[in-house]
Formats: structure tokens, sequence, C-alpha cells
């Protein structure tokens, strides 16, 4: 009675091995679907998800016009002090003064990539944008500035 | 005369096991006290990644600082944003939209099949097996697929707000959810033919590292390590948040108390998992994905705590307020720091080579234990 227990569970040890081998053969044989990234090479046909969050950016249209109105309510909102707003104060043609941004400098570095301040963002400025390529030489270059030169506000956004 | 370097007095062998070893998946150290290959005591040390997050807690604002709660246990980072989102709409007394709660179950449910695909690979490859790894995470590669498309990261998603979610769900989750299901119904059965049924990895989880119903109980384990001994600690089913009270589904128990037990747990919950998904996928009811909520948050003094069910336990939130716009304190209660103080009596007595099978069943993820 032993001995026929002992080769009952020699086969059956063997069956179970066979069994997964099997599943990896068919594996061996049958790579229709690759599903490997050839990273570096595919980098024209790469696409990423529409709300991959990868860093802050702000539109400009073909007018050099931003959105961003210096209202700091994305600085208020980042955890990390991320955003810094930097506001100055604009003459317009009626001789009225209007606050206006000067500079709103990101700290890539620092982004956790959170999405708060796309939230907070009354006037939807700032978004973020679907990159990822963020390696630099030099860590001072992780620091932007977020306007173009010389642009200015759109003309409707409070 | 002299003590050789690395015994004790009465001759026993004293060995580190990382902060750097491949089995240890992070940066667990462990102190090992061997008479021969057998183990007498295991010393965990702490603290390679000790980040203070409960610290750094006390100066966010009560938006500000789920986000740093993803980096906790960041393979369940859906389910840590809940446990903090749910306590601060506890103290608010935020009512959460019907299609929130829903898509937070869904959510978590995905995440926490994500979460078990990892340690199922990882802990194939632990004990010698290194296939499993590229099967599971094929499959987990759909879910993390599935979540950039909604929460605009794969693991870190902070998607989770206080009064509801950060933006709707992307107009194709649906469809793609439903295909994850199908692929992965199949994919599963694999899994028990690659691994669950090998007469080796039997052999070597079957009877290994026993943790009894009493000390499961004593040490304070929550989650499959608990379910493995027979010890009922599904907060969804004992204490039932969002939608969970609504679904049906089964708490997983096992009563093997060995490895091999904690490995079954988890094989049946993603099961579990997926029917929880499947019964709401088609029911998401139409509405706000958020409630209308104060710009400024404070809550009101007092003490708040709320616990969620997290792949690996129990996770709960502890917020002391003095009524301004932080918290006063803020504790959490991880898993992982309770499950892996059972591995000394689990390991004792048992042969140095099972420890990393011992390990892996506890899924133990360290940036979870130190915070």
């Amino acid at each position: 009675m032993f001995l026929i227990k002992y080769i009952k569970e020699v086969f059956g040890a063997i069956r179970s091995l066979l069994v997964g081998m099997r599943l990896t053969g068919y594996y061996f044989t049958h790579h229709k679907e690759i599903i490997t990234e050839q990273y570096p090479d595919n980098r024209d046909t790469l696409k990423l998800a529409d709300r991959f969050k990868g860093e802050v950016v702000m539109p400009h249209d073909e007018k050099n016009e931003h959105r961003c109105t210096g209202c700091t309510a994305c600085e208020l909102a980042c955890p990390n002090g991320t955003i810094k707003v930097v506001t100055k104060f604009d003459i317009t043609p009626e001789g009225k003064k209007k606050k206006a941004i000067d500079k709103l400098v990101y700290h890539l570095e620092l982004c956790t990539m959170c999405n708060l301040c796309i939230v907070a963002c009354p006037s939807d400025a700032i978004v973020m944008a679907p990159t990822f390529e963020h390696s630099v030489f030099d860590r001072s270059a992780l620091t932007k500035i977020l306007n173009k030169p010389d642009s200015k506000i759109m003309e409707g956004v409070e | 005369m002299f003590e050789e370097i690395g015994t004790t007095s009465n001759g026993d062998l004293q060995i580190n096991v990382g902060p750097q070893h491949p089995a240890t998946h992070g940066v667990l150290h462990l102190v090992l006290t061997l008479n021969g290959e057998t183990i007498k005591k295991v010393e965990p040390h702490l603290g390679y990644i000790h980040r203070s997050i409960e610290k750094m807690c006390e100066s966010l604002s009560y938006r500000q600082f789920i986000y740093v709660t993803s980096r906790m246990d960041y393979l369940s980072a859906h389910m840590n944003n809940h446990a903090c989102a749910l306590c601060v709409e506890k103290g608010m007394q935020i009512e959460v939209p019907e299609r929130a709660q829903v898509i937070r179950v869904i959510m978590d449910e995905l995440t926490r099949i994500a979460s078990h695909e990892l340690w199922w690979g990882a802990m194939a490859m632990d004990i010698g097996a290194f296939t499993p790894f590229f099967h599971s995470f094929r499959e987990r590669e759909k879910i993390n697929e599935i979540m950039e498309e909604t929460c605009g990261a794969r693991l870190t998603m902070n998607y989770y707000v206080p009064g509801g979610l950060m933006a709707d769900l992307h107009p194709d989750f649906q469809k793609k959810v439903k295909e994850f299901i199908i692929q992965f119904k199949q994919r599963i059965d694999e899994y028990d033919q690659l691994v669950t049924g090998n007469i080796i990895f039997q052999n070597r989880m079957k009877g290994v590292g026993i943790l009894s119903k009493e000390d499961a109980v004593s040490y304070g384990c929550t989650g499959p390590t608990a379910r493995g001994s027979g010890l009922s600690s599904d907060i969804r089913k004992l204490y039932p948040y969002a939608v969970y009270g609504k679904v049906e589904f089964e708490e997983i128990l096992e009563t093997g108390c060995d490895s091999f037990a904690r490995y079954m747990v988890r094989i049946r919950e993603m099961k579990q998992s997926i029917r929880i998904i499947e019964q709401l996928i088609d029911q998401i009811p139409e509405g706000d994905f958020q409630a209308k909520t104060k710009a400024v948050l404070k809550l009101p003094k007092g003490e708040f705590y709320t616990r969620v069910e997290t792949a690996r336990g129990e996770l709960g939130v502890y917020i002391v307020s003095e009524g301004a716009t932080t918290p006063y304190r803020i504790k959490f209660r991880s898993p992982g720091f309770s499950n892996l103080s059972a591995l000394d009596s689990m390991a004792r007595g048992s042969k140095l080579g099972d420890l990393v099978a011992m390990m892996g069943t506890l899924d133990l993820v360290i940036p979870d234990i130190d915070r």
C-alpha cells in the first residue's frame, strides 16, 4: 500500500510540473502578443494618455497671450512650494493700475505632479502636459518660467 | 578568548539580511540569530526609509496632505487616499455623491488586484520561479493603463479629494475595465497551473511559517496575513464604508495558518475583487463626481478615526484637530508594521531557506512600515 501511494505521489508531482511547463511552452511558441515597448526607438509613435501628469505648463495662444491673472491660488494650493508667482502692476490705456504676472516660476525638481494647482486655478491658465523626459545636466535648468517673454493676459479673463 | 565576529557568546551565528538584499524588496534590515541553519531569532531593524510623513502632514492643509499618503504604501495608493478622504469627510460631515463612492470602490478593487499581482510575481521570484513575474506584470500593466487614462498617473494617483474625486471618469473607462475582466478571468487560471499546483512550490509553502490564530490576534495582524490564520479581519465586511455594504462578496478565510494558506487567501481575494467590479461596473450612477465643499477646509475640534482595508490589511487614519486649517496630529496605523512584527514568531525554529518564503507571504512594503 505504501508503495502504491508513493508511486502515485511521484506521478502527481511530475504531472504538476508538466502542466506548468506546457503553459510556458505555449507562450514560448505563441508569441503573437508582444507587449514590450521598444522605448527609445518608438518615440515617434509613443502616445501617452491625455491626462498624464508630466509637468505644469501654461498654454499661450498665437498672439502670445495666456490666461493667468496672478491670483496665486496655485501657489497656495501647492504642498511643496513648487510654484512662485511674481506679480507686477501694468498701466492700462485708461491710466489705471492693473495687477498682472511678471513671472510664474515653476520648480520641476520639487513637483510631485499631484494636480492640486490645476484644480485650484480659477481661470484654467495652467495645465498638465504629457511629457516625461525631464533629465538635464544641471539642476538649475529644472527651474522654469512658465509665461513666455512679453506675453500678456488674454482679453476677457478676470 | 575572543568572540568571533558575528557570533554571540554561546556560539550562535548572527547574520544580517539587508538592508540591501534582493529578497527584502526594499530597505528592510533583518538581524538573524542562527544555530546552524535553524533560526533562533529574527530582529527587524527599521528606519532606513523613514520620511516622517506623519510630521509632514501636520504642516499641510486637509486637501494637501492626501497626496503624501500615496507614498506610504505605493502599491495601494488609492486605498491610502481613500482612508484620508474618509477621515476628512467624517470630520467635515461631507456627503459624498453616490457616483464618487461607486467609482472609489471600483478603483480600490482594481488597485487591490494590481497589488496582489505584483505580490504574486515577486513572491514566486523569491521562491525561485522567474517567469511568473512577467505573467503577472503583463496583467498589471493593463490596470496601470486604465489608471493612467483616468487618474493621470500609474502609481501615485492622488485621485481622491475630500468630497469626491478630482476628475470624472475617462469615457473609455468602462469598456477597458470590461475587457480587462474577461482577460483576467482566463489568466488567473493560468496562475494556478503555473504556480499553485506545482509540487516544488507546495513543498516550500505547506507547513512553513506557522502563525497561529492566537499569535495573529496578539501581534495585531490584519488583512490576508490574519485571514490565512482564520482570523476574520476584513474591514470591508466588518465596518463597511463607501458602497461595500451593498455589494456581494465573500470574506476569504483559510485555516491552514501556514504560508500556503496566506498565498491562497490572496489568490482567492483577486477573484472576489473581480466579482465586486463586475457588480458595479454597469451600475455607476449618473450625477456629480464631487460634493460642493468650502474653499478652505477646517475640521472642528476633536478626534477622528477611520479605517479601510488596503491590499495588505487595515489602514487606520487618526486625526486630532484643534479647529485650524492644518491637523494638530496625524497618526497612521499601517498594516505592514504589525504584520512584520509577527515574522519573529513565524520564523523561530524553521530553516534559513524558508525565511524568504515567509517574508514573501507577508507582502511587505517597506515605505508602509517606516512611513
